[in-house]
């Protein structure tokens, strides 16, 4: 079988960190800034950062619509964070002009968990990942308000929705990526192979 | 359906992976000095992924002088008020009480910086003590290592702020990814007297000689005026930019914020840096740092 090759969107945040848990799941794992870059990847991982910045630069930079069209041909994404609300449909609170891919029937609120001073490490038990709790690094970090008939609910922290899939696209409020625990990364690769597997 | 998993540990704040992790949310990125709301909103605006709260920019302390303080609580609790990315703020080196307002004012990084007047000559601030994180300035790895060991959770370059002059930037970015290098070479035997050398805890010294970088976000700051500028700080290994005076004391804030922060993220492709720096009205004077007398020299404060 094939290496998957899987990109990080890489306008802004914790690019690095996504690029090192791709790898040590086994993935091909690449930079991706251009829409010719996004062209040749099985699928994208959107990272954490600012969401108001990453979503103004995918739009001065012409990814919008071309992640958009991957997201909605079935490209498996997942996103953490900043990511997390790259991919909702709806955000409750937008800054103005604040677009996102969507992707995932849900509503966000962004910064729901509070400020910088409000954000905390948690045990979180994922529907899907065996074992023991994930470690959730939660940063100035969104929740899902509501989700749509077709998102699953994989995850809550405190009565608050904190991870979720429908179909191809998965993402979390919190940032596995900074914890040196792989199994997150590793479900989502496992998603990629079976996207790729034929017949699928 | 089953029900849904949920977490029964309880939370835990202000830990290192949270303080560190926030920075690395940061990367790629420009954070921006603002001394009101409005130029907030113009910094939200142009894509900076924070802004540093500050009564005045760096080059009007200087134009100023007098003893430069943390900014009003009022005037930083407008810009929380207005933008939704994260603020900073600044306090004296060593003025832990600064630091104890800002944090009660809910800001999201503290800058304990050169570019107030220093309120102790002998200690910084022990930063373990807090839940918010702070960013602290370093001329070369010792410093950046005492200040990780007193609990700073990212670091940035001094440089010679409200100069717009980047030479000093250069330097110390230069200096501290040289002696980076210089510690991958050495073997076990050799990373004792490093840290003596260093004046830095031996831990840390041979965390960075396995890492290879800082075990935190290192940032460039002090003296980024242009696109050019900001992007040659990313490729120097800066891995995101602060930028105080150069935008506000510009001919047109709001395209030079936004050029700038094109130029971050795409700092190596010389043919957007070209197109982000065309027509953006006057660049900030500048001072130049040879010029400046030891005593004007920030970068000298903190040790």
């Amino acid at each position: 079988m094939t290496t998957p090759v899987v990109g990080v969107l890489a306008l802004q945040g914790d690019v690095r960190e996504h690029l090192i848990a791709l790898a040590a799941a086994d993935a091909v794992a690449r930079q991706v800034r251009r829409p010719e870059e996004l062209a040749e990847v099985d699928a994208l991982v959107i990272p954490g950062g600012e969401s108001t910045t990453i979503s103004k630069l995918a739009v001065l930079f012409g990814l919008m619509d071309p992640l958009r069209a991957r997201v909605r041909a079935g490209m498996p994404v997942y996103g953490t964070c900043a990511g997390l609300i790259m991919l909702a449909d709806k955000i409750l609170d937008p800054r103005s002009g604040q677009e996102t891919i969507g992707g995932i029937d849900m509503i966000v609120r962004r910064n729901a968990f509070g400020r910088q001073n409000e954000s905390f490490e948690a045990a979180v038990d994922v529907r899907g990942i065996e074992g023991d709790p994930v470690e959730g690094v939660f940063i100035r970090a969104p929740w899902v308000e509501s989700v749509g008939a077709e998102t699953e609910v994989l995850a809550e922290h405190e009565g608050h929705i904190v991870a979720v899939r429908q179909g191809n696209a998965l993402a979390t409020s919190f940032h596995p990526e900074l914890t040196g625990d792989h199994r997150v990364h590793s479900l989502f690769v496992d998603m990629v192979r079976a996207n790729l597997a034929p017949g699928s | 359906m089953s029900s849904t998993p949920s977490s029964a540990q309880t939370p835990e704040t202000g830990t290192a992976r949270v303080k560190r992790g926030m920075a690395e949310q940061l990367k790629g990125g420009v954070i921006m000095d603002v001394v009101n709301a409005e130029q907030a909103k113009i910094a939200e605006d142009a894509g900076a992924v924070a802004v540093m709260a500050l009564e005045r920019v760096p080059a009007d302390i200087r134009k100023d002088g007098g003893v430069a303080r943390m900014s009003a609580p009022n005037m930083i609790e407008e810009i929380i008020e207005a933008v939704s990315i994260p603020v900073m703020a600044k306090s004296r080196i060593g003025h832990f009480v600064e630091a104890q307002v800002l944090q009660s004012l809910g800001v999201d990084y503290i800058d304990e910086s050169e570019v107030l007047t220093p309120a102790d000559e002998v200690n910084h601030s022990d930063k373990f003590a807090f839940t918010t994180p702070f960013v602290c300035g370093a001329t070369n790895l010792g410093e950046a290592l005492r200040r990780i060991a007193e609990g700073a959770a990212m670091i940035r370059s001094k440089g010679e702020a409200g100069t717009g002059n980047v030479v000093e930037a250069v330097r110390h970015l230069r200096q501290i990814k040289n002696e980076i290098a210089r510690l991958r070479g050495f073997d076990n035997n050799e990373l004792y007297a490093a840290a003596k050398d260093l004046r830095a805890p031996y831990e840390l010294v041979r965390e960075v000689a396995e890492l290879g970088k800082l075990p935190v976000v290192l940032f460039s700051a002090g003296g980024v005026a242009t696109p050019a500028d900001a992007a040659l700080m990313r490729q120097l290994g800066a891995e995101g930019v602060f930028v105080g005076s150069g935008i506000f004391k510009s001919g047109d804030p709001a395209k030079r914020a936004a050029a700038i922060v094109k130029a971050t993220t795409f700092y190596d492709d010389p043919k957007i840096i070209a197109d982000a720096s065309r027509n953006l009205g006057e660049a900030m004077v500048g001072i130049n740092c040879d010029t400046l007398p030891e005593a004007e020299r920030y970068a000298n404060r903190g040790w």
